[in-house]
């Protein structure tokens, strides 16, 4: 099986036994204000790294392409308070053009 | 209904910045509508993509998107004592518990027991049908497109993710921790294997949590 299908199935499974514990469990077990301090501070971690790696890397490279070109509009469309799907759309156009036209 | 209604539609959006970052990642529209049909949590199925498509492993992949997909089990937990359900229903609704079906079920929690509930499904539902809809046509058209570059789809899947953290960085020490975590992850990408610098970054936020 490839990796594909390994990320594909083990993250949807661990996805849903989160979800069903979540509803299962005794709420005193979650609502420890540790758990929810770190809870709140692991997406930003995670997020930004992600940011980050998909921006400026290829496979374990480090690159700068037209990508920084996309990363930095959308930087500027969050700062406009644009909506989600704006945001995506205005990185997508402005790299697509650096990328075919330089 | 109105703001479950748009909501649904809102994220639909998302679905296509998904299905199509998931084919430029090199996953098929299969595995695309599978993540979609059964993770069924934006954050955690960009995550997965990105670390794979980084040429991250399945293990560090999955553990990304597991971590991010704790929050769930926290709006479970709220939700559950509010819905009251069991059996298949305590399935489905589990299913279906989400950043954006806990929000608007809070958000309607003034206007009664039942309003909370049916926000809560009506929320789920709705977005589970136009995000996995959705996730489908991105998924194609990417497929269709060839070289992702010239359609700039290497640049929607970092937008996405910045769109994603974007409303968390509410304060100076939370804007902190994430340029430290993103300058972390660069600097590390050339030493680490793939997918490590972003799952090492989770250590940091569960340790600076621990301190606080």
């Amino acid at each position: 099986m490839s990796s594909f299908w390994i990320a594909t199935i083990g993250t949807s499974v661990i996805a849903f036994a989160l979800k069903f514990s979540g509803h299962s469990v005794p709420e005193r077990w979650l609502s420890h204000p540790k758990i929810q301090r770190i809870n709140a501070l692991i997406p930003i971690a995670l997020l930004s790294a992600l940011v980050a790696v998909q921006s400026f890397s290829e496979k374990s490279k480090l690159m700068v392409d037209q990508r920084l070109v996309g990363l930095s509009v959308a930087i500027i469309a969050l700062f406009l308070k644009a909506p989600f799907p704006v945001v995506v759309l205005s990185a997508a156009v402005s790299s697509a053009a650096v990328y075919r036209w330089f | 209904m109105r703001d479950s209604l748009s909501v649904s539609l809102t994220v639909g959006a998302y679905g296509v910045a998904f299905g199509a970052a998931a084919v430029a990642n090199g996953f098929t529209v299969l595995q695309s509508c599978m993540l979609s049909l059964l993770t069924f949590s934006g954050a955690s199925q960009f995550a997965v993509i990105g670390v794979l498509g980084a040429g991250g492993s399945a293990l560090s992949g999955i553990a990304t998107a597991s971590l991010l997909g704790v929050r769930n089990a926290l709006y479970g937990v709220i939700m559950a004592p509010r819905l009251k359900v069991s059996g298949l229903t305590r399935i489905v609704a589990a299913q279906i518990t989400i950043d954006e079906s806990t929000a608007v079920a809070l958000g309607q929690e003034p206007r009664g027991i039942d309003a909370m509930r049916k926000g809560f499904w009506y929320t789920g539902i709705g977005v589970f049908v136009f995000w996995n809809l959705f996730t489908l046509a991105g998924a194609l058209g990417a497929q269709a497109m060839g070289d992702i570059r010239a359609f700039g789809l290497d640049s929607a899947v970092p937008a996405a993710f910045l769109g994603l953290v974007w409303p968390r960085l509410t304060g100076k020490f939370e804007r902190v921790l994430a340029v430290g975590c993103a300058l972390f992850a660069i600097v590390m990408t050339p030493i680490m294997p793939a997918g490590l610098p972003i799952i090492a970054t989770a250590f940091i936020a569960i340790v600076i949590g621990l301190k606080r």
